[in-house]
C-alpha cells in the first residue's frame, strides 16, 4: 500500500540530490538511498544488486525491465524510484520458492521459452501477472498480455507454450 | 586411434534427439545468468562515448580541457591515444577506436569520458569542444559510384568502391543464348539491423598479476583478443577476453567494437575497472547489420523449367567501414548455386562505401538478399511456364555428394524431402490458388553453410578445440572457446560430450568463451559451432573414452572395444551384468594412466575449388530449408497478414529437438520481420540543419519488429539427413531457416492478389501502389527500375567440374577467351 504523500515527504526528504525510501522487495523490507533522478530499474540493478531485471530500450518499448509493483506489471525504466515509497516490488529473483522454480520458470527452461534469456525476466513476470488474474488464458489472451515484451530469439511460440504449460501446472496444484 | 566409436554408426542414443532442458536454462529462468552489464567490480568507473553529429567531416580540433576539469571525471580519451587501426578482416583494417582525423557517419565515436558514474560521464561529454569541417556525403552506392571524390577511405578498389569482383563458371552468355527463355529481373533488399535485446556492454580491469581482463558481450572472443593485442600493442598472452553470455547477437557482436578498446585502454591507464554499456541508440550506430543490396538476375531456363545458366550482379551499400565486407560481398553470390542444379554461373559483386553506420554480418550473412531475388524469380518463371512452383523446384534440386559449377562440395542433402514435407503440411496442392480473394500461399527454398571452410585470417591451425578433464569425483569438465549467444552452444557441447561418454549432460561442466582458460574456437558465426566445436568435442571424448575402456575392460573381463558406456555406467557388451559406475571407471583409469584429460580439435576439409577466391563458400556441410507462407492481403489498405507458416529444415540430426525447433521458429520470426517491416533507413536533414544523413529510426519505438500479437503460428518439421562431416550427423539450424521466409511471403502475396513486390520490406504502401498499378492495367509490380553501370572487373574464369575443369582458374589467353 502506498503511504500518504504528506507523511512520505515529511519522513523522506530529498536532500542534495539524494533520496531515501523504504520498499518491500521480494518480501523483504529494504531501506535504500540513491540519486534522486534514478528510475526504479536503476535502483534495482545498481543500488539493490538485483541484476535479474534487464534494460533494453530506455523508453518503455521492449518490456525487458518489467517487474511487479503491488502485483501489477510495470516497466521499471519508466517508474521513478522516488515514487515507489512503501510499495511491494517483485522481481525475477523473488519468484522461485527457495531452490524450487516457479512453474513459469520451469516451463520456460524446459520448453524453449528462454533462449538468450535477456527478455525472460520481464516475460515471466508479465506472464505471472496474467496467470494471477486468469488461470486458464486462451492463446490469444497470452499473446495480448505479452505484446509489450519483445523477444528477438524465440519467435514467441515456445513462450506461449511455456505459459500454457505453467498455467496447467498451477491449476493442477490448486484444485 | 582417435575415436573408438564412429558417431554415424551409433544407432541408439541416450541423450541425442531427446527433448531436454538446456544446461543453462535454469540460470536464465531465475535471473541468475550474468550478462556483461550485470558485472560489478570494486572501484569501478564508467565510460561514455562522444559521437559525431556529422555524417562526413574532418575533425579540425578537439578541446577536452573543460571535460577533464569536470568534477568526477577521471580520464578523457581521443583518437590521439589510438594510432593503430583495426578491423575484423586483415584486408579491412580501417577503423580506430576513436576517430583521429575524420568522422564517416553520424554516430562515429570521437572521444570518451571515464568518470565515477554514467551521469557524470554524460555531463562531461557536453563539455568537449570538437570543431568539424563538414564534407560532402555519400548516401547510396549509386552516389558512391557517381562521386569517386571525396573518398571516404584512402584504400579500396577505386574511388569509393571498397570491393569489386567477378567470377564466371562456364560460358554463361553462350548458355543463355541457347536457352528456351531468359528471365531478367531486378530486386532490392533494404538494410536492417540485429536488434539484440541486450545492448553491447564491456567491463575491463587489470587483474592482480597486472594483466588485462575484458569481459564483453561478444560473439568472437578470439578475434577480439587478436585485435586488442594489435591496437593496445600488448603481448596477447597478457590479455584475457571473457565472452559473457550474450543477450542475443545475430551477427551484431561479431566485429570488435570501439567501446571494447576504449574501456581496455582506460583500465590499463587508470588501474581501475572501467565499464561501458551502449545505449539503444548507440547500438544502431554500431550496427554491422544486413547490407542493402540491389540485384540483377538474368536466368536461362528450358521450356520444362530447368536452369541453364545464371548471371547475377549485386551492388552492396557497405556503410562507412570495411567490417566483414570483403566476405559479405562474396556471400551475395557464392551460395546461389547450392540449391538447384545450375550448369553455368556468373556473379559480379561490388561493395561501395557510404556515410552510414557500417554494414556487416547478420544471420544469413549476405545470402538472404540473393536468395530473395532467386526464389521470387523462380516463382515468376513457374508462372510463365505454367508449372507448379513446388514441382518445378523438386525436379532440379541439387543432389547429395555433388559439386556445384563453382566447385562447392555438397554432402547430405534433404531439400527434396523438405519441399515434399511443406507441400504436405500446408495442403499446397489442394489450397494454393483456391483460398479465395485476397488470400494466397507462397513457397521458397534455401540452403546455408555449416561453418565457413576458411578462417577470417589465413592459417592452417584448427578452427575449434576442446579440452576435456575428468577426475575421480566424477567431474567431467569440458573447456572450449565457443560462445553462448542464446543459441544453445553450451548445451550442444554438454550433450555431445555426454553422449560420447554415456553420462547425463547435467554431469558435464562447460567452461566456454574465455581466452584465458579455454582452447581456441573461432567464434559464434557462420553457423559453425555445432559442427566444428562438436567434432572437436567428439575427438576429445573419444580419446578419453579409449583410456576408460582399456582399464574397464580388464575389470569387466572383456575387450576394450566391447565396453559400452551408457546411463552413467560402464558395461561389458556381451554381459550387461558385468558393470561398474562411470565414477569407478574413472578411478581405475586415473590409477593406471594418471590424470585423465584429452584434447580434440577440428579443421574443415580442404575445399575442392582451388581458384583465387575459392575460400568463401566452402563448408563441411550444407543445411536446406523449404517454407510455405500463407497470407491475407487487404485490398483497401495493402495490409498484409500472415496467419500461418510451415517450414521444413534439413538439420542432419536434431541434438536437442526443443532447441532445434526454437532456432527454426526464431529464424522464421526474424525473416518475417525483415520481410514485413524492419529497415535501417536514413534521411537527409534539410540544408538549414546541416544536410546531415541521419538514421530515421534509431530507437526500439521507431524501428519496428514483430510483437507477440504479430507472430503467426509456425509448424516445424525437422528433416534428418545426417552428414558424415558433422557430429552424429548434426548440421546447422541457427541461420538457414530465416532465408526462405522473405521470398515465400512475396510469392504468397502474388498468389493472393496478383502483384509482385520485388523489394524488401514489403510494406502496405508498396502493396497498395502495386494494386493501384494493377487496377490501371499497368505492370502490377513495385521494385527497382534500373541497375547502374558498375565497373565490374574482368571475371576470374573457372570451368565447372562437368566441363573438364580442375578447380583452378583459367590462365592467360584461355581465360580471356572464356571471358
Amino acid at each position: 500500500m502506498t503511504a500518504p504523500a504528506t507523511r512520505r515527504q515529511q519522513r523522506r526528504p530529498i536532500d542534495d540530490g539524494r533520496a531515501t525510501i523504504t520498499l518491500t522487495v521480494n518480501g523483504e523490507r529494504r531501506d535504500v538511498r540513491f540519486d534522486a533522478y534514478k528510475t526504479l530499474l536503476e535502483v534495482l540493478r545498481e543500488d539493490l544488486g538485483l541484476t535479474g531485471t534487464k534494460h533494453g530500450c530506455e523508453l518503455g518499448e521492449c518490456g525487458a525491465c518489467a517487474v511487479l509493483i503491488d502485483g501489477q506489471p510495470v516497466l521499471a525504466c519508466l517508474e521513478l524510484a522516488v515514487q515507489c515509497e512503501g510499495r511491494a516490488i517483485q522481481t525475477i529473483e523473488g519468484l522461485a520458492n527457495g531452490t524450487e522454480l516457479h512453474p513459469l520458470q520451469a516451463a520456460f527452461a524446459d520448453l524453449g521459452g528462454s533462449q538468450c534469456g535477456y527478455c525472460t525476466s520481464g516475460m515471466v513476470l508479465t506472464a505471472k501477472a496474467l496467470l494471477d488474474k486468469d488461470p486458464a488464458p486462451s492463446r490469444e489472451r497470452i499473446k495480448e498480455a505479452l505484446s509489450g515484451n519483445l523477444c528477438r530469439c524465440t519467435g514467441y511460440q515456445q513462450i506461449w507454450e511455456s505459459v500454457e504449460q505453467a498455467a496447467r501446472t498451477l491449476r493442477e496444484a490448486k484444485p | 586411434m582417435n575415436a573408438p566409436e564412429k558417431p554415424l554408426q551409433k544407432t541408439r542414443f541416450d541423450t541425442i534427439g531427446k527433448p531436454r532442458r538446456r544446461v543453462d536454462g535454469r540460470a536464465k529462468a531465475i535471473g541468475q545468468q550474468l550478462f556483461a552489464d550485470d558485472l560489478v567490480l570494486p572501484r569501478m568507473l564508467h565510460a561514455k562515448l562522444l559521437r559525431s553529429p556529422h555524417p562526413h567531416a574532418i575533425i579540425e580540433s578537439i578541446d577536452v580541457s573543460r571535460a577533464r576539469a569536470h568534477r568526477g571525471v577521471h580520464l578523457v580519451l581521443t583518437g590521439a591515444e589510438f594510432p593503430i587501426p583495426y578491423g575484423i578482416m586483415p584486408v579491412s583494417q580501417d577503423e580506430h577506436p576513436l576517430a583521429r582525423d575524420r568522422v564517416r557517419h553520424v554516430g562515429d565515436p570521437v572521444a570518451a569520458v571515464i568518470a565515477v558514474d554514467e551521469q557524470t560521464a554524460t555531463e562531461a561529454l557536453e563539455l568537449i569542444d570538437v570543431k568539424y569541417r563538414p564534407l560532402p556525403t555519400i548516401a547510396s552506392p549509386e552516389e558512391g559510384l557517381a562521386h569517386p571524390e571525396p573518398r571516404i577511405h584512402d584504400y579500396g578498389e577505386q574511388g569509393n568502391i571498397h570491393r569489386n569482383q567477378s567470377y564466371e563458371f562456364g560460358d554463361v552468355e553462350e548458355a543463355l543464348a541457347k536457352s528456351d527463355h531468359v528471365f531478367e529481373d531486378l530486386f532490392f533488399y533494404e538494410g536492417n539491423t540485429h536488434l539484440p535485446m541486450e545492448q553491447q556492454a564491456s567491463l575491463a580491469s587489470v587483474e592482480g598479476d597486472g594483466k588485462l581482463l575484458l569481459s564483453s558481450s561478444t560473439q568472437n572472443p578470439h578475434y577480439l583478443h587478436r585485435q586488442l593485442a594489435r591496437v593496445l600493442q600488448m603481448h596477447a598472452a597478457h590479455i584475457r577476453v571473457i565472452a559473457t553470455a550474450n543477450g542475443g547477437g545475430f551477427g551484431g557482436k561479431c566485429d570488435p567494437g570501439n567501446h571494447e578498446f576504449v574501456v581496455s585502454k582506460a583500465a590499463l591507464m587508470l588501474g581501475r575497472p572501467v565499464k561501458i554499456c551502449l545505449t539503444r541508440e548507440e547500438v544502431f550506430y554500431q550496427h554491422r547489420g544486413r547490407h542493402p543490396v540491389l540485384m540483377k538476375f538474368r536466368t536461362g531456363v528450358t521450356k520444362d523449367g530447368r536452369l541453364t545458366a545464371m548471371h547475377l550482379q549485386t551492388l552492396l551499400d557497405g556503410g562507412a567501414y570495411g567490417s566483414h565486407g570483403p566476405a559479405s560481398t562474396f556471400y551475395t553470390g557464392v551460395l546461389t548455386p547450392v540449391t538447384y542444379a545450375l550448369p553455368r554461373f556468373k556473379f559480379e559483386a561490388c561493395r561501395v562505401f557510404t556515410n552510414k553506420p557500417a554494414c556487416g554480418p547478420k544471420r544469413g550473412h549476405g545470402t538472404p538478399q540473393p536468395r530473395f531475388g532467386q526464389e521470387v524469380q523462380l516463382d515468376k518463371i513457374a508462372e510463365r511456364l505454367g508449372l507448379d512452383p513446388a514441382e518445378m523446384r523438386l525436379k532440379m534440386v541439387t543432389q547429395p555428394d555433388s559439386l556445384t559449377a563453382s566447385w562447392l562440395r555438397i554432402g547430405s542433402n534433404g531439400l527434396a524431402d523438405c519441399i515434399r514435407k511443406v507441400v504436405e503440411m500446408s495442403g499446397w496442392k489442394d489450397r494454393r490458388g483456391k483460398l479465395g480473394p485476397g488470400r494466397g500461399l507462397g513457397l521458397a527454398c534455401s540452403t546455408y553453410m555449416c561453418g565457413a571452410g576458411v578462417s577470417i585470417y589465413w592459417n592452417k591451425m584448427p578452427h575449434s578445440a576442446v579440452q576435456l578433464l575428468l577426475d575421480r569425483s566424477g567431474q567431467v569438465t569440458v573447456y572450449c572457446g565457443a560462445t553462448e549467444l542464446g543459441q544453445g552452444s553450451d548445451d550442444v557441447l554438454a550433450s555431445l560430450t555426454a553422449e560420447a561418454l554415456g553420462i547425463d549432460p547435467g554431469n558435464v561442466r562447460c567452461v566456454t568463451g574465455d581466452t584465458g582458460l579455454t582452447p581456441i574456437d573461432l567464434g559464434s558465426y557462420s553457423s559453425r559451432v555445432t559442427i566444428m566445436m562438436g567434432n572437436a568435442a567428439l575427438q576429445a571424448a573419444g580419446r578419453v573414452r579409449e583410456l576408460l575402456a582399456t582399464t574397464a575392460a580388464e575389470a569387466l573381463n572383456t575387450l576394450p572395444d566391447r565396453v559400452v558406456f551408457s546411463q552413467d555406467r560402464v558395461f561389458a557388451a556381451e554381459n550387461p551384468g558385468q558393470t561398474m559406475s562411470f565414477i569407478e571407471a574413472i578411478a581405475l583409469a586415473e590409477a593406471k594412466f594418471g590424470t585423465l584429460a584429452a584434447v580434440g580439435s577440428y579443421a574443415p576439409p580442404k575445399p575442392p575449388g582451388r581458384y583465387k577466391g575459392a575460400g568463401v563458400g566452402p563448408s563441411p556441410a550444407y543445411s536446406f530449408s523449404a517454407c510455405v507462407v500463407e497470407t491475407e492481403v487487404d485490398p483497401h489498405t495493402g495490409w498484409v497478414t500472415v496467419p500461418k507458416i510451415w517450414i521444413a529444415h534439413d538439420i542432419g540430426r536434431a541434438l536437442n529437438p526443443v532447441l532445434a525447433r526454437g532456432q527454426v521458429i526464431g529464424s522464421v520470426y526474424m525473416g518475417l520481420g525483415e520481410a514485413l517491416m524492419e529497415e535501417q533507413a536514413f534521411r537527409r536533414l534539410p540544408p538549414k540543419l546541416s544536410s546531415a544523413l541521419v538514421h530515421r529510426n534509431p530507437s526500439m519505438l521507431d524501428y519496428k519488429s514483430l510483437t507477440s500479437l504479430d507472430m503467426p503460428d509456425v509448424e516445424v518439421a525437422l528433416i534428418e539427413h545426417p552428414d558424415p562431416n558433422c557430429p552424429y550427423g548434426a548440421k546447422e539450424v541457427g541461420q538457414g531457416p530465416l532465408l526462405p521466409v522473405m521470398p515465400a511471403l512475396a510469392n504468397a502475396i502474388h498468389d493472393a492478389v496478383g502483384v509482385r513486390i520485388d523489394e524488401v520490406p514489403i510494406t502496405p504502401d508498396k502493396v497498395l501502389r502495386a494494386l493501384e498499378k494493377k487496377a490501371r492495367g499497368e505492370s502490377p509490380r513495385v521494385g527497382p527500375e534500373s541497375f547502374p553501370a558498375v565497373p565490374y572487373p574482368q571475371p576470374t574464369c573457372v570451368l565447372p567440374p562437368w566441363e573438364g575443369g580442375d578447380g583452378n582458374e583459367l590462365k592467360g589467353r584461355e581465360g580471356r577467351q572464356a571471358a
